[in-house]
Formats: structure tokens, C-alpha cells, sequence
């Protein structure tokens, strides 16, 4: 063996740089430069390391190079000698996109932008060596000058809910020692026994003698953010000195770092709740549980999930059979199969869950987006994450990205309003974007909610009678917001560069329909707009009603099925003599034999002496008749297309307990066809 | 007879690409025959779950241990013989283009190993079977074997299995 190919092993190299990229933009974007916790500082710098050294390895120098004078600015972070301000850490996110772009040149072999490269390098160094260079060597400068002589006495005893605004001592210790030489002792007398403590209660206090020579408002100035909760006293250092005033160019270097940060509030975009709300403790947890999981191919789990649908088929099989057989003499057979039952269905769902990702594989990606959106227009936004955690089938959350980028794109540019028009309605500056997801039964609920103007009803029927919509000024509140949904349809006075351009509603309800799901808008004038998603929690399994047309049996999606009845003859009429139609209470609802439809053999019947079906789709009911009902099954989704082709009304098939193949009707193409029909 | 291996000689020196063992199976009164590495597996006729607008050919749907498979029925394809079920009736399951598909037959004879000089060129003949589909002709004594390309065939348009092939 000559040497070792280390091709194999880029692969896994891209996939753990672009993951630890993915972290790194997310630790920037919660980071508060103003507050910057040495964890995510460090975990921002630890990926840029891995990266670089990752590169180094493999011989990508673009993107070794590049990534070092990125960790060469992390690492002063690091180490205290640079303040990070809101630009920088603006610089530092197109840093990360650049990353990513050199990495993918790299990964696909191209050619990298060098130029754009070495610009951006060119900055993140003149970061490094701007004002704040002079900062970090005019202080030790300072320092060594007057080490001897001057200093000041600091007294910190931040009372015990320092924690719970956010603020880190350490951090401010770490900037006082960045000043000068520094005594620290640290005052424990408050520290409860352990029982009694509270770890998010702050019980120290410290008596720091620093011994610089800086003006005192220099070091009552790293202690701006915490003086409402602390009591500080600063007073000379004993060893009288030339009074530190006399020495004003020194300080003078060392400020500028500090007044970047209280800056940062006022610059425009405001996306940093998470950095305030996360417990120290909680980024050590997460870095626990990356290292308790394994890489496994998709491919390999779906195989799985399949071999477990089999089984699950072939357990229903053998229940089958043993149906038949005498309780008495066979009792331990048929307890060995409840057994077998209960433990496939335990399997089947361990196997379901490996296929389940956190929604927050989407919702990542919103705190770029909205910072990157909100600054674009202008506007302020808080963006707030709500339940992460939750898990949905992996195919579901691939499909969800793209309508939920749309809605978050439509909150931003319509929902909120600006920073004026928010003030003028006596609302808080900063507009508030919620994004949550939840369990209900078997389905996951994502909401996006905005604070903003909310939907205006009279603008939007306006908008349906110009473009011919049926609109009726009696309908209800949530008929008139599901206008909304028509293809171009758009209530935006203006098309702007985010959106506006009446595509886009129509497909996100289409998109979330297609996977089994529901869109429901609700809207408050003035107060802001709900936009609530419904989705099935995978694609692998349905919750069907099995009906039976002569010996065929079927399944319709439970989901569509809003009712079932056996119709009397004075509520079946017909129009033009031709077309059937089923009258449900107030409602005329066009009804449609299966028989029919699917060309089966076999006698048609009365419809009162079958049953009719009301299924639902797009906003439209058909009646749909069918011999009997069977029950009510999940069902594993298998496709038919994978052999065969699609199948008008069909939208794949399933396996039934005796292992014969059943048809799962395609609700929506069947209220279309038969809309079609209808209008033929 | 020539021997086997004399044979597959000829048959790699000679231009007819056809592959050496073939399958061979009744449709009424004719033999037909396909490569053998189409041949997945050979099982008896069960349950079939017919598919809405499919033409009377296809048969519909089987579960082959947990795959969904679409069935036609070459009898009826081909206008040969009766269309009957019962417990002797087969099926030859391929695999095709990345497909598997499974193809009612009258009963499958056995597997043989044709050599280049026993093949013929296909004649120039139109009807349900377009000699676009069939590869050659095989003769083994005083049988007749109609070598068809099933690949080509199955794909094909007029089986009306593939996607592409229904919009018209």
C-alpha cells in the first residue's frame, strides 16, 4: 500500500465543515456582541479551526488560507484582545458564506473566487488590526507604565438575579484584566450550602485591585451593563499616584472598543433573543448529544422502515389466520402473537422515530434569514423560536422549508409594518415574528405569527371582485382570508424585491396539501396575522378508511373524509338529467360513483341503498358512493409509480393484512376531475 | 450439434448481440423466448388488484413481498390463446429498465442455449408482436423459438406501462 488516499475521506470532511459551518452562523447570529459569552465565542472559533485544519489536510489552501485569517480575529475574540462590535460580526457571517463558497468550489473541484476571498480577508484583518490593535497594545503599554504606581480598588457584588438579565461577570473580569494588571479575590461569604443554592442566583462577589492607569469612568464604563444590579464602589488604589487624569492619551487608545458595543441596539436589524434566553448550561447539552449520534445513509433507514412495513403486513397476516383458530386449544400460540403484535408495533414506531428530525433543521435557518430580510427593509424584528424540538418525519421537513420561507418572507414585507408606521399605532419599535411548532394527535402544528397590521378584510374582497373571485362582503372572516390563497392573488400596494408578486400563497397552500396537510390564516386588523400549518408527522404511514366497490377494496386518506351516510331518496337529485346530485343539508354536493370513476365492473346501485362518502379537497366537497364501509386502518404508503405509472384518481397504494394490494385514492385529483366533469 | 463451448465462440465472434440462454415460454400455439438475465423469478397467478384506466392487458397490481407490481397478460397482449385463470397459470416476473413487471404466459417450457448459427433474422411481418420487438429466430430442431427483446418491448408504448409512454 503506497501512502493513503485521502480522497475517501472529503467526502466526510465536506459534511462535518458545511455542519460545523451551519453552527457557526447560528452561534453568530445568537451572539450579542455586546455580551458575548465565551461559549459561543468558543464554539464559533472551534469550527473555524476544524475547518481550517480539516483543509490544511487535505491540501483545499484557499480555503485554509482564508479560514485562517478568520480564526486568527475568533481567536483575539477568544482571548479578549478584541471587542467584537455588530459589524464585525456582520463581517463575520459573509465570512462563513465564503467559507461555504470555497468550500464548495473545493468539493466540486472549480475554480474559488480568490478575489472576493482575499478582499474579505483583507477586512476581517483590518478588523483585527483597527482601532481595536491599538487598543490591545496601547493598554498593556499603559499598563507597564503605571503598573507600579497607579490603579484602582474595585469593589463588584452584583446582587443574585445578575444571571437572569444575561449578564456574565467573567466576561466583565476578563475585560478589567484586558486593562491592566489585575488582584482578584473573590468574596464568598454570601455562597449557601449546596442544597439551598440556586444555580441561576449569582452568590460572589470580588474585590479586584487593577492596578492600570485609566481614567475611573474606563472602568465604571465595563460595569455600565450591570449597575442597577450590583453595588460597585471604585476607589484609588492605596499607593497614592499620579492622579490617573494626568494621563489621558493612553485611556484614550484603549476606549474605542466599548462604545462599539452599547451601539449595537441601535443598529438596525435586533435578532438576538436566543443568545438571552439559553441557560449557560444548555450548549454544553447539545454538544453532548451530537457526540451520542451516529452518521447512518438515508438509504439504510428507509430500507429499514420498509422491512418493518413488511413485517408489520405479514404480522397482520398471521393474526388473520389465527382468528380462526379455537382460543382454547390454541391460547399460547395466540398469546406468543398479541406479543408479537404489541412488540411490531413498538419496532415499527423505534424504526418511524430514526426517520424523525427537529424542526429546528428548518428553523435554523430563519434568524439568517429574517436578520438578513428585516435589514433589507428596514424594519426591526425579533425573531422567536418556539419548540425546536419537535420531530417530523425527515421528507415531510424537506418539503416544509420552501412554503415556510414563504410566509416568513411574507410576515417580514407585509405582515410588519415599519419602524414609523409602529410607533404611529403606539406598538413597540421592534416587531415580533413567532415561529412555533407543537404536537397535536398525530399531526405537527407549525404556526408563523407576526405582531404586524394583520389582514385587512375590505381590501382583500376588493382585490377578489377585480380579479373575479366569488366574494360575498357577508362571508365570514376566515373565508375572506382564504382569498388569500387563489393563485395571484396579492394584496401588497407595491411588488417589492422580497415579495409581493401574487405568486406564492397558492403554491404554499399546494405544496402543503400535497403532503396530506391544511393551511388556516387567522388575522386581527391592527394586532397581526396567525398563519397555522397542519401537517401529518410523516409520509410513510396514513390514517385510512378502507371501503369496498364489489370485491376491490380501497382506501380513502381519513384525513378527507369528512362524513359517511347512507342517503334517502328524497335527498339525490339529478340536473339536466344527467349529473347526480346529493343534498346534505343546505348543500348541493356533486355525487360521484367509484364504480363509475374507476370503470369497475359490476351493477350500479341505487345510491340509497349504498353508502356515500363525503370527501373534501381544496375547499371542495364531492360525494363519493361506494358499496360498504370496511373499517379503518394506518396504512403503509408504498408507490405505484416505482414499477408502473401514476394513476388518474390513485395516489399510491398499500399493502392490506391478507396481502392483497389496495388502491389509495387521490382525493384531490378526484374533486378536480370531477369538477371537470362538472363544467364539461 | 456443435459443442457449448464451440458455440459461445461463435457466438462472441459473430455480430448478433444476442445473449447465450434464453427462457422459453408458450403463448397458444407459439414458443417465445427471453434472455434469461431479465428472468427474476417464475411464480404462480394470485391475487391482482385491477387499476383503474389500464388497458385490458394489464391486470393490475401484485404484492411481490412488499414491491408493487404491475401484471400484463401476454395472451391478451398478443391475442393468443385463452385468457383463463387457474391455479397452472404463471407468471414470469422481470426485471426491466430498472423495472420489475410481471407477465402472465400459457406455461413456461424451459431454459435453453442457443448458438449463433441457430439463429435466424427476424421475417418482415406486422400484426400485434411489431418486428421492432423481435430479435431474431431461434430453431432447435423442429421448434420454432420467437426470440423477443423484452426490454424494448415492456418499455414500449403500446404496453402503456411507462409514464412517459401514456402522454399522448
Amino acid at each position: 500500500m503506497s501512502g493513503i488516499d485521502l480522497k475517501r475521506f472529503h467526502r466526510t470532511f465536506f459534511e462535518e465543515s458545511f455542519e460545523g459551518l451551519d453552527a457557526m452562523e447560528a452561534a453568530l447570529l445568537r451572539l450579542d456582541p455586546a455580551a458575548a459569552d465565551a461559549e459561543t465565542i468558543n464554539s464559533i472559533f472551534r469550527a473555524a479551526h476544524s475547518i481550517k485544519g480539516g483543509a490544511g489536510t487535505f491540501g483545499f489552501t484557499d480555503v485554509a488560507r482564508f479560514t485562517h485569517v478568520l480564526e486568527t480575529l475568533l481567536d483575539a475574540v477568544r482571548a479578549g484582545k478584541h471587542q467584537l462590535t455588530v459589524e464585525d460580526v456582520d463581517c463575520l457571517l459573509r465570512s462563513s458564506d465564503m467559507v461555504r463558497g470555497l468550500l464548495k468550489a473545493a468539493q466540486d473541484e472549480t475554480p474559488a473566487d480568490n478575489v472576493s476571498a482575499d478582499a474579505l480577508a483583507a477586512e476581517l484583518s483590518q478588523r483585527l488590526a483597527g482601532p481595536q490593535a491599538a487598543a490591545s497594545v496601547a493598554a498593556p503599554a499603559a499598563a507597564s507604565a503605571a503598573a507600579s504606581s497607579a490603579g484602582w480598588q474595585v469593589l463588584f457584588e452584583p446582587k443574585p438575579e445578575l444571571f437572569l438579565s444575561g449578564n456574565d461577570p467573567l466576561r466583565i473580569l476578563r475585560e478589567l484584566q484586558s486593562l491592566g494588571d489585575c488582584e482578584v479575590r473573590c468574596r464568598e461569604t454570601q455562597l449557601p450550602t449546596l442544597a439551598e443554592a440556586d444555580a441561576e442566583r449569582c452568590y460572589l462577589a470580588w474585590e479586584l485591585s487593577v492596578r492600570a492607569a485609566v481614567k475611573r469612568e474606563r472602568i465604571a464604563e465595563l460595569f455600565a451593563w450591570v449597575d442597577e444590579e450590583c453595588r460597585l464602589e471604585i476607589t484609588p488604589l492605596a499607593a497614592a499616584a499620579p492622579a490617573p487624569e494626568a494621563k489621558p492619551a493612553a485611556p484614550a487608545a484603549a476606549a474605542p472598543a466599548a462604545p462599539a458595543a452599547p451601539a449595537a441596539p441601535a443598529a438596525g436589524t435586533n435578532v438576538t433573543p436566543m443568545a438571552v434566553a439559553r441557560k449557560p448550561g444548555e450548549g454544553a447539552d447539545a454538544k453532548s448529544d451530537a457526540a451520542a449520534s451516529i452518521r447512518v445513509a438515508t438509504g439504510k433507514i428507509d430500507a429499514m422502515i420498509n422491512l418493518v412495513g413488511e413485517l408489520v403486513i405479514t404480522q397482520a397476516m398471521l393474526q388473520q389466520l389465527a382468528n380462526r383458530l379455537d382460543p382454547v386449544h390454541n391460547e399460547a400460540l395466540l398469546q406468543g402473537l398479541s406479543l408479537l403484535d404489541r412488540n411490531t408495533r413498538m419496532l415499527q414506531e423505534a424504526v418511524m422515530s430514526t426517520r424523525m428530525l427537529q424542526v429546528d433543521a428548518v428553523f435554523s435557518r430563519f434568524p439568517r434569514l429574517v436578520r438578513d430580510l428585516a435589514g433589507k427593509l428596514g424594519k426591526q424584528v425579533r425573531l422567536q423560536l418556539i419548540g425546536e424540538n419537535t420531530e417530523l418525519d425527515k421528507t415531510v421537513i424537506e418539503k416544509i422549508s420552501d412554503p415556510l420561507t414563504h410566509l416568513v418572507r411574507n410576515s417580514l414585507d407585509h405582515g410588519l409594518e415599519s419602524t414609523e408606521e409602529r410607533l404611529a399605532a403606539g406598538k413597540d419599535s421592534t416587531g415580533q415574528l413567532t415561529l412555533r411548532a407543537a404536537h397535536q394527535g398525530g399531526h405537527i402544528l407549525i404556526e408563523v405569527i407576526d405582531d404586524g397590521r394583520g389582514l385587512n378584510r375590505q381590501r382583500i374582497l376588493a382585490k377578489a371582485a377585480e380579479r373575479g373571485l366569488p366574494a360575498d362582503p357577508n362571508m365570514s372572516d376566515a373565508d375572506v382570508f382564504q382569498l388569500i390563497f387563489a393563485p395571484g392573488f396579492s394584496t401588497a400596494a407595491e411588488v417589492t424585491e422580497v415579495s409581493g408578486r401574487g405568486v406564492g400563497m397558492d403554491v404554499v397552500k399546494r405544496n402543503i396539501q400535497a403532503l396530506g396537510g391544511s393551511v388556516e390564516l387567522s388575522s386581527e386588523q391592527g394586532r397581526g396575522t396567525t398563519v397555522l400549518i397542519r401537517l401529518p408527522l410523516t409520509l410513510a404511514i396514513l390514517d385510512g378508511m378502507s371501503v369496498a366497490i364489489g370485491d376491490e377494496v380501497y382506501i380513502i386518506p381519513l384525513s378527507a373524509v369528512i362524513e359517511s351516510m347512507q342517503p334517502h331518496e328524497n335527498q339525490v337529485k339529478t340536473i339536466a338529467g344527467q349529473s347526480t346530485v346529493l343534498r346534505v343539508r343546505n348543500d348541493y354536493l356533486p355525487l360521484v360513483d367509484l364504480r363509475d370513476l374507476f370503470g369497475l365492473s359490476g351493477e350500479r346501485r341505487n345510491p340509497c341503498e349504498a353508502i356515500v362518502v363525503i370527501i373534501e379537497a381544496e375547499g371542495r366537497k364531492v360525494a363519493l358512493q361506494i358499496d360498504e364501509l370496511v373499517g379503518q386502518q394506518q396504512v403503509v404508503i408504498k408507490s405505484l409509480d416505482r414499477n408502473y405509472r401514476r394513476v388518474r384518481g390513485v395516489s399510491g397504494a398499500t399493502i392490506l393484512g391478507d396481502g392483497r394490494v389496495s388502491l389509495i385514492l387521490d382525493v384531490a385529483a378526484i374533486v378536480r376531475l370531477f369538477g371537470q366533469a362538472m363544467a364539461a | 450439434m456443435s459443442t457449448v463451448a464451440e458455440s459461445r465462440e461463435k457466438q462472441s465472434a459473430a455480430v448478433v448481440d444476442a445473449p447465450a440462454e434464453f427462457l422459453t415460454f408458450r403463448l397458444g400455439d407459439e414458443e417465445y423466448g427471453v434472455d434469461i438475465l431479465k428472468v427474476q423469478e417464475i411464480r404462480g397467478y394470485d391475487s391482482v388488484t385491477r387499476i383503474p384506466d389500464a388497458p385490458d392487458f394489464i391486470k393490475g397490481v401484485i404484492n411481490l413481498r412488499g414491491t408493487i407490481v404491475p401484471v400484463v397478460d401476454m395472451r391478451i397482449k398478443f391475442r393468443l390463446g385463452k385468457a383463463e385463470y387457474n391455479e397452472f397459470t404463471v407468471m414470469i416476473i422481470l426485471n426491466v429498465s430498472g423495472r420489475v413487471v410481471g407477465m402472465v404466459v400459457d406455461s413456461v417450457s424451459d431454459v435453453m442455449q442457443l448458438g449463433s448459427e441457430q439463429l435466424r433474422p427476424p421475417p418482415d411481418i406486422a400484426g400485434a408482436v411489431s418486428s421492432k420487438f423481435i430479435t431474431g429466430i431461434g430453431t432447435l430442431e423442429d421448434r420454432m423459438l420467437i426470440l423477443v427483446d423484452i426490454e424494448k418491448l415492456m418499455s414500449s408504448q403500446d404496453m402503456a406501462l411507462i409514464e412517459s409512454a401514456t402522454v399522448q
